[in-house]
């Protein structure tokens, strides 16, 4: 069975001052074909300004579990929010 | 100690969702790469009772928008084939799947659509009943399937604006068009109730899909909700729906309408129905006529790629 095209994952800035988001995947022969593609499918209705593709390939991901140990540095440090820090009701502006 | 078994339960029992790399039950994986899959072709079939008109669009207007709808299904088909590969399926796959066969479609894009009110029926009733279906399904446990829906619903609402929008101007036109408008409502009706699949005591996979959050509503849920709120949609327009037993119940506080006949919808799902077989063959035959222009790039981007290397 033939081969198909190799799939990229696209990534659209809505409109200036907003991050590139990811919308979808598609599948493409090459960078500018994606590019392309991904304006037919994913901003038919003027919904990007701006378009990253990406082969879906070299995406490198973390495990998908919130609860894995990867993430665990960051969960018992509660002094890195401002909530941890009692300050009088009386003190303006803080 | 959780197994990742209570971490799945305890997502789809909190309502949150399931990402492509969670571990998932096979069954669940099964069921949404089938469900995706089978919208996805719906989709990508369903360009052709509508696209049979775009050369004979009654005017420049009616071409442009036809031709953005259309566009818009052959889109719809693409989301939903990207949110089954998140899955692990494959492109190609899919579309051999359909092509040989092996996986179904709706229906409702088995019926021939005879003349231009065709295409505004299927915006007002088809791409209605669509509505329907899919506004619970942006809330699907899967989430690539659900923001898949978010997308799709929110431009199936010109579909379906266009539609009845076209049958208005019909409606205000002659005698003839209003009878084309009739008789197409008459045609699509009872196919677009048949678009929400058997009857609840004939579907045995309803319970599972809804304990798994990939199915919200019953079939027989939805299809009342359709009629509800059509109803007051074709008095507005003026044309009568074929069912002398559609009536107004105060007590239930829903329209009764007749009994749908679920042999044919059988015939039409086993293959049977005016147009599988045409359907089919179009699709396949695009795909094997398009096979020379995927080569021709795959040769293209290799040898870019083999030049940039030399360089
Ligand atoms: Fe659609
Ligand atoms: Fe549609």
């Amino acid at each position: 069975m033939e081969r198909g095209w190799p799939l990229w994952e696209v990534f659209l800035r809505s409109k200036r001052g907003l991050n590139h988001v990811h919308v979808g995947s598609l599948h493409a022969a090459d960078a500018q074909m994606a590019l392309r593609h991904a304006r037919d499918l994913y901003t038919r209705r003027n919904e990007g300004v701006s378009i990253w593709v990406v082969r879906s390939a070299d995406i490198t991901a973390s495990s998908p579990d919130e609860k894995d140990p990867f993430f665990a540095p960051s969960g018992d440090k509660v002094y890195r929010h401002p909530t941890f820090y009692p300050i009088p009701d009386d003190v303006p502006h803080m | 100690m959780t197994t990742v078994e209570d971490h799945f339960d305890a997502t789809i029992g909190g309502n949150r969702r399931i990402e492509p790399r969670d571990w998932m039950p096979d069954g669940y994986r099964a069921t949404v790469i089938r469900q995706i899959a089978q919208h996805a072709h719906s989709e990508i079939i369903g360009m052709q009772p509508e696209g049979n008109w775009i050369t004979r669009a009654p005017s420049l207007r009616r071409k442009a928008i036809l031709l953005a709808k259309v566009q818009d299904e052959a889109g719809h088909g693409l989301y939903l084939y990207s949110a089954a590969e998140t899955l692990g399926a494959d492109r190609a796959d899919l579309t051999e799947m359909l092509i040989s066969g092996r996986q179904k479609y709706s229906s409702i894009f088995n019926y021939p659509t005879l003349s231009y009110a065709d295409v505004g029926v299927i915006g007002w009733l088809v791409d209605g009943a669509a509505i329907c279906n899919q506004v619970p399904l942006c809330r699907s446990s899967y989430g690539p399937y659900a923001r898949a829906m978010i997308r799709i619903c929110k431009e199936e609402s010109f579909h379906q604006r266009q539609g009845y929008e076209l049958l208005l101007t019909m409606m205000r036109g002659s005698d003839a068009q209003r009878q084309m408008v009739q008789d197409a409502t008459n045609r699509f009706w009872w196919p677009s109730l048949m678009m929400f699949g058997p009857p609840d005591d004939a579907s045995p996979n309803t319970a599972r899909s809804m304990a798994w959050g990939v199915k919200r509503h019953t079939n027989d849920e939805l299809r009342q909700r359709f009629v509800d709120m059509t109803v007051p949609q074709a008095a507005k327009l003026g044309v009568t729906l074929p069912d002398p037993e559609l009536k107004w119940n105060a007590g239930r506080g829903h329209y009764d309408f007749g009994s749908i006949d679920w042999e044919e919808f059988a015939a039409v799902v086993a293959g049977n129905g005016p147009c599988n077989a045409q359907r089919v063959a179009v699709r396949r035959r695009a795909h094997a006529e398009g096979a020379w222009v995927r080569e021709a790039a795959s040769a293209y981007a290799a040898r870019q790629a083999q030049r940039k290397r030399a360089a």
